[in-house]
């Protein structure tokens, strides 16, 4: 049990200065501007947006600076910030097959339509630290080729389906939201999927590491990669018809499992899915695994390993709450502690009293 | 679904295009465009601009059952014109001034007498420069097309 303690106010107030100098560091060192980190650290703004489950480039920036580049904080402030926020609506499903991608690869299939696009990846990268980067200096523009953008990009996965070779994903289903109902067990599909997308991609790193490991493993193919720009409709009630309100980024992975069958079903390859905001490749494959993983159970899998027992993943996930929980050890339990003390004290007098009587026992026979 | 009777199907069309190509444009350029009418008609605030959330929607696999993929920020205004026409703006993000612009164009599109002075001076142009990101974006990922060669080893080698 926490007791809550009074005073402390001026240190308080003082440590709050002292953080603020802190943030501010060097006076001689240009400050940062919220342009300068949306641009140019942009995969910590899109972390921040897709953990912080809200999609505003500039509030996530502006929280990755007052965090002083404290991911996980600023994911903190971020959920914060929402919650002051009124609810308009729930958008129209996305369409990623409109996706004007960036970034489109299959690691299944060599020919797919559209083309294997690699887009700007560090996969190709040495790994060598770039010293010119040291410097500033003027960067030439990328290179560009000519492109049909009337085209849609046809998902790998619906052609496998068509061919009934991957099971389609159930159409079905009242998505129920996690911000407006608390996580309950078992849970859907779709709250699953929601509660992995706000997850923290360490743990579901480490997690989907784990399947491939040999804890729940089930032979896990990229079916597909994309990153790109989509359109977000939404219905405003005053017009009864629907616009889109903006283009956001994404990242989606559709990951192709080991295939599955029963007497109704022929043989086919099963699914995981990832959709991350932003370019975040390593967090849309890590949820795709998790989300593959615990599928155990309906798809007759023994489940015997972490990363597919929905409870220990679900109830883990949501790094502010884990980070809430963990350093809220640090204030004060004055009293708690006092309380224990008390206790062990009194514990050790008894044991020392026992010890005694033994020693004037044995001395009298 | 009040507006889509059949004989309002060109005008509604219109009114979410228009919508859409507003709420996707860059706020400073929109503002831009806005300034460079000149004197417009008065309008009144039927609502304040204020910033809320829109739940972003994914599908299962992209195509499956919808789940809450996480939210986004969103501004709405809503204008009337002393003639009457009343404007609704929707744009993502937090800038009140894109959402009032946007419900203040919407309400004058409704008008015979601006329509087609909006359209070609902020509408058109916006959508052409939207292509025209959309081409860039397209031309340099283009240059970062493969095509990966399978090396199959030879039956007796």
């Amino acid at each position: 049990m926490y007791v809550a303690v009074k005073g402390g106010e001026t240190a308080i107030a003082h440590s709050l200065d002292l953080l603020a100098d802190k943030r501010r560091g060097d006076r001689a060192i240009a400050e940062l501007s919220l342009e300068q980190i949306d641009q140019q650290l942009g995969l910590a703004v899109d972390r921040v947006m897709t953990e912080g489950s809200c999609y505003d480039r500039s509030l996530a920036a502006l929280a990755i600076k007052q965090a002083r580049g404290d991911l996980i904080e600023a994911i903190f402030l971020l959920r914060a910030y929402r919650t002051t926020l009124p609810r308009f609506g729930d958008s129209l499903p996305l369409d990623t097959s409109a996706m004007v991608a960036e970034r489109r690869i299959s690691s299944t299939f060599k020919d797919v339509p559209g083309g294997q696009v690699l887009g700007p990846t560090y996969d190709y990268t040495h790994r060598l630290l770039d010293f010119s980067l040291a410097a500033a200096g003027d960067r030439p523009a990328a290179p560009t080729a000519p492109a049909d953008t009337n085209r849609s990009l046809p998902r790998v996965g619906d052609i496998l389906e068509r061919e009934g070779m991957l099971e389609p994903p159930p159409r079905d289903g009242a998505s129920e939201d996690l911000t407006r109902r608390p996580l309950t067990l078992p849970a859907s599909r779709p709250v699953r999927l929601q509660n992995l997308a706000r997850g923290d991609e360490g743990f579901l790193l480490a997690l989907g590491y784990s399947t491939q490991r040999g804890y729940g493993n089930n032979h896990p193919f990229v079916g597909e990669i994309r990153y790109g720009h989509v359109p977000v409709g939404f219905v405003p009630e005053e017009l009864g018809f629907a616009i889109e309100i903006a283009e956001i980024d994404v990242t989606e992975c559709d990951m192709v499992n080991q295939f599955a069958g029963s007497h109704d079903v022929p043989p086919q390859f099963t699914r995981g899915y990832g959709l991350a905001f932003g370019h975040s490749e390593r967090k849309a494959m890590s949820m795709a695994l998790v989300d593959r993983a615990l599928r155990a159970e309906e798809l007759s899998e023994s489940a015997t390993s972490p990363a597919q027992d929905e409870e220990f993943v679900l109830a883990h996930s949501d790094n502010v709450e884990a980070s809430g929980f963990v350093q809220h050890l640090k204030l004060p339990h004055y009293v708690d502690f006092q309380s224990e003390l008390v206790v062990v004290r009194a514990l050790r007098a008894e044991v020392e009293a026992r010890r005694r009587q033994a020693v004037l026992d044995q001395a009298a026979e | 679904m009040s507006l889509s009777s059949s004989a309002d199907a060109p005008a509604l069309a219109r009114r979410q295009r228009w919508l859409s190509v507003l709420a996707k444009a860059p706020a400073a350029r929109l503002a831009a465009l806005w300034d460079g009418l000149g004197s417009v008609p008065a309008y009144a605030l039927l609502r304040r601009p204020e910033t809320g959330l829109v739940m972003v929607k994914g599908r299962l696999s992209g195509s499956g059952a919808p789940f809450c993929a996480g939210e986004m920020t969103a501004t709405r205004a809503a204008v009337r014109l002393e003639s009457g026409e009343v404007g609704i703006g929707y744009v993502g993000g937090r800038s009140a001034c894109h959402a009032e612009i946007a419900a203040a164009i919407d309400a004058l599109g409704q008008r015979s007498d601006w329509r087609d002075r909006l359209e070609a001076q902020i509408v058109a142009p916006l959508e052409a420069e939207a292509d025209a990101r959309r081409r860039a974006i397209a031309a340099r990922a283009a240059a970062t097309k493969v095509d990966f060669f399978t090396v199959a080893r030879e039956a007796n080698s």
